[in-house]
């Protein structure tokens, strides 16, 4: 026995206790601040495509909104905002200010208000990708004319209409309803989110009966031998095998052998599922065993049946710890790749899927396309895209914490 | 609690039936499906975006797999599960044609896009930061894992510097950032740039004759000891590292360059700019032609094919005004956008 009351000797264990908690709050200091750092750097390069140029014009409707060639109109009005523009040069110049997709949105504009046909009207318009980048700062004025997308003229016609209050950045909604495009100016994550949403729902449908069902008799009613402790090492070891293991399977057994449609989002959840359900297992198996044997004892003394203390009693106990193991399960899956590229998911997908077999995609892969564009603006977008996903998954994993926190029982 | 129990159930029930309900379901399928190239994966997913916006069809699907990936999948069979388009950065191979014939596709369509350059680009934003003046003999003397030092001898690549590759160029330590082996891009800088060098040595060309291994060995293989860096395959990421890193050179697609042109600068290649005319031209050494095919079987059955085809080879999509050239596409001549025009017309078939 060491003498405590030796005083070197405590000195040195204190010295040490000091040390090691200094070391604990260092490690964790550290951790705050890689992660502080990508906040704030995927913020501050996001924030900026949640606003989105546009620039006002006066168009007169066609009397039938589906006879009209709305790319037409919408160079007309450019041409009547600037007379003075002859040449077919700055013509060209000119009609590039605004975007592609503004025909098409004048023109969904005529569709959903047929009272105003035939009548003119102030309408706000998507601005070109390479006016928002210079309007947010992204491309700067004062560079040589041979090395910006915009040419003096343009510059000064962006001057002209944004001191007659005809250009300004609005809130980007076109980010928030539309599918992938080409154009960065009217892309958006509408596609990938109904992919994302649509492949979860399947996987929660698959995974989380059949993950509980499975933990449920494998810790409650299956016999303790060397097949059920071998199926066990084999779950524990499913866990641990590389995302794109799974869409491998996915490919050779969805799509090859069931023949089910690619790019669809039923697919992608039951690739999703597969690799979700070993997590749901074990942390299933682990919030069974730390319900307390008496409370199956209590239910069998009273004349309940082995299914009736499972069900009745075991499990709504274990319930708070299965649905954290599932969202943090399905937390898992929602940021995956490439298990999806496997079978078909990683694609330019521009209709909004209404359906599990409609073709689409999904967040991270909306990330991974972009990030590859050349498009400037695109860079805020891919930003903005990992804003959307982070707040998802805090979401989920707050509302796991709120379930373990509600519901958990001490005993 | 038996309301749980309930619940539990019938979820339960419903996946089984959700499951089971699909598997072996053939659903008509009125969308085109695109598969293949990376590189040409934004010309052509910018075609399909026009066509679903202008006609009735539906706006195709194109995945972005690769060349080998997706004529590997084209080739696979016909009929609605399998995809009616592939994109490619290189020409079919012959193997692939057969591949395809023993699967029961024979007449395929051969589409030729354009072009697309391949460059190497430094910073703009540093001090005194200039393009580089290049010949191909001081890329691949700078970039070879071996170097011709005589009549048929050779040894391992020592240049440090630029200014060691040839007395003309800065003294800058040789850095260059480019795909790894995995990509198109890197297939095809090989056999541009790297083997274009290479030949400009006498023996090394006759070597080709007597010895095409090691003619090939010689002339394709990169250096690894540190000068030729694998960046990935994401090209954006060679700009940012480029402009951290005002010494190093980056290879990377000309759309990049185009998008790119306030923060790098493309070094000049013999003497050529890597720009948009000396590319369309051919002055400009390192271009590749990107192609895509079509199964023929499916221009009958599957609605939109022929609709796409003609929106893809129109003046307005690939011509030199078109929107494809706004994102970066290189247009071919104008005879030759009249041939591939009226071959994709008359249904011409892949003739290798």
């Amino acid at each position: 026995m060491t003498d405590t009351r030796n005083p070197a000797h405590l000195r040195e264990r204190h010295r040490s206790e000091k040390i090691f908690r200094f070391a604990g709050l260092g490690a964790i200091t550290l951790a705050i601040a890689f992660l502080g750092t990508l906040l704030v750097s995927i913020t501050l390069s996001g924030y900026s495509a949640f606003q989105q140029t546009r620039i006002q014009l006066d168009i007169t409707l066609p009397a039938d909104p589906e006879s009209a060639s709305y790319q037409d109109l919408v160079k007309q009005a450019l041409r009547a905002t600037f007379p003075d523009v002859s040449q077919r040069r700055s013509k060209k110049e000119l009609y590039a200010l605004v975007s592609t997709g503004a025909a098409y949105e004048v023109h969904q504009f005529a569709r959903a208000n047929p009272a105003r046909a035939g009548t003119e009207l102030e309408i706000w318009l998507t601005a070109s990708d390479n006016v928002d980048m210079l309007i947010k700062g992204k491309v700067l004025v004062d560079d040589e004319a041979a090395v910006r997308r915009l040419s003096d003229r343009q510059i000064s016609w962006i001057e002209q209409l944004t001191t007659a209050n005809r250009l300004e950045k609005q809130f980007n909604s076109n980010f928030f309803s539309n599918g992938d495009s080409r154009e960065p100016e009217v892309s958006g994550i509408a596609a990938a989110l109904a992919g994302s949403f649509f492949s979860l729902i399947i996987c929660l449908i698959l995974a989380f009966p059949l993950g509980v069902m499975a933990a449920i008799y494998l810790e409650e009613f299956a016999p303790k031998t060397w097949l059920t402790s071998l199926i066990e090492v084999n779950i524990n070891n499913l866990a641990a095998v590389p995302s794109i293991v799974f869409g491998l399977l996915g490919l050779a057994i969805f799509l090859n052998l069931f023949e089910l449609p690619r790019s669809a989002p039923l697919v992608g959840g039951m690739v999703l599922a597969l690799m979700t359900m070993p997590t749901i297992i074990i942390t299933g198996r682990a919030s069974l065993k730390a319900v307390p044997p008496s409370i199956r004892e209590a239910a069998l003394a009273i004349g309940a049946s082995k299914v009736h203390s499972v069900f009745h009693h075991v499990l709504p106990l274990a319930m708070p710890g299965v649905l954290t193991g599932t969202i943090i399960g399905m937390a898992r899956a929602i940021g995956e790749t490439a298990p999806l590229l496997m079978i078909g998911m990683v694609a330019f997908i521009v209709d909004v899927p209404k359906g599990i077999l409609d073709p689409a995609t999904a967040l991270p892969v909306q990330v991974f396309l972009w990030a590859d564009s050349p498009e400037r603006a695109f860079e805020e977008r891919t930003a903005a895209t990992i804003i959307i996903l982070l707040v998802f998954l805090m979401a989920m994993n707050l509302v796991a914490v709120i379930l373990r926190r509600k519901f958990e029982t001490r005993w | 609690m038996l309301k749980r129990t309930h619940t539990l159930a019938t979820i339960s029930a419903l996946a089984i039936l959700i499951a089971g309900s699909f598997s072996g379901a053939a659903i008509a399928r009125d969308q085109i499906r695109i598969v293949g190239s990376s590189t040409v994966f934004p010309f052509a997913a910018s075609v399909a975006e026009q066509f679903g916006k202008t006609t009735s069809f539906k706006t195709p699907v194109v995945e972005s797999t690769g060349s080998g990936g997706g004529l590997k999948l084209f080739c696979a069979g016909i009929g609605e599960r399998h995809p009616d388009i592939t994109n490619a950065s290189r020409r079919i191979k012959t193997s692939e044609v057969k591949r395809c014939a023993s699967n029961g596709i024979t007449d395929i369509t051969e589409v030729k896009v354009g072009f697309d350059g391949i460059v190497l680009a430094n910073t703009r934003s540093a001090r005194n930061a200039k393009p580089f003046q290049l010949t191909l003999r001081d890329v691949f003397l700078a970039l070879a894992k071996d170097v011709p030092i005589a009549e048929g001898k050779t040894t391992a690549n020592a240049y440090e510097t630029w200014q060691d590759v040839n007395p003309g160029l800065p003294a800058v330590k040789i850095e260059v950032f480019g795909p790894p082996p995995t990509s198109g891009t890197r297939d095809a800088f090989v056999e541009l740039a790297m083997e274009g060098g290479c030949k400009s040595f006498g023996w090394v060309k006759a070597l080709k004759k007597q010895d095409k291994r090691a003619y090939k060995a010689l002339c394709h293989t990169i250096r690894e000891d540190g000068a030729y860096v694998e960046a990935g395959e994401n090209d954006n990421l060679i700009v940012k590292k480029l402009v951290a890193n005002p010494n190093a050179l980056g290879i990377f697609g000309f759309s990049f360059l185009d998008q790119n042109a306030d923060k790098v600068q493309g070094s000049k290649i013999g003497n050529k700019a890597p720009t948009f005319e000396n590319i369309s031209s051919g002055a400009y050494p390192i271009s590749r032609a990107l192609y895509f095919y079509v199964k023929q079987a499916h221009i009958k059955t599957i609605p939109g094919v022929a609709e796409y085809l003609s929106e893809f080879v129109s003046e307005h999509a690939f011509g030199p005004d078109g929107y494809l050239a706004d994102k970066g596409l290189i247009p071919m001549s104008n005879k030759e956008r009249r041939d591939w025009r009226t071959r994709v017309k008359s249904n011409a078939r892949l003739v290798m």
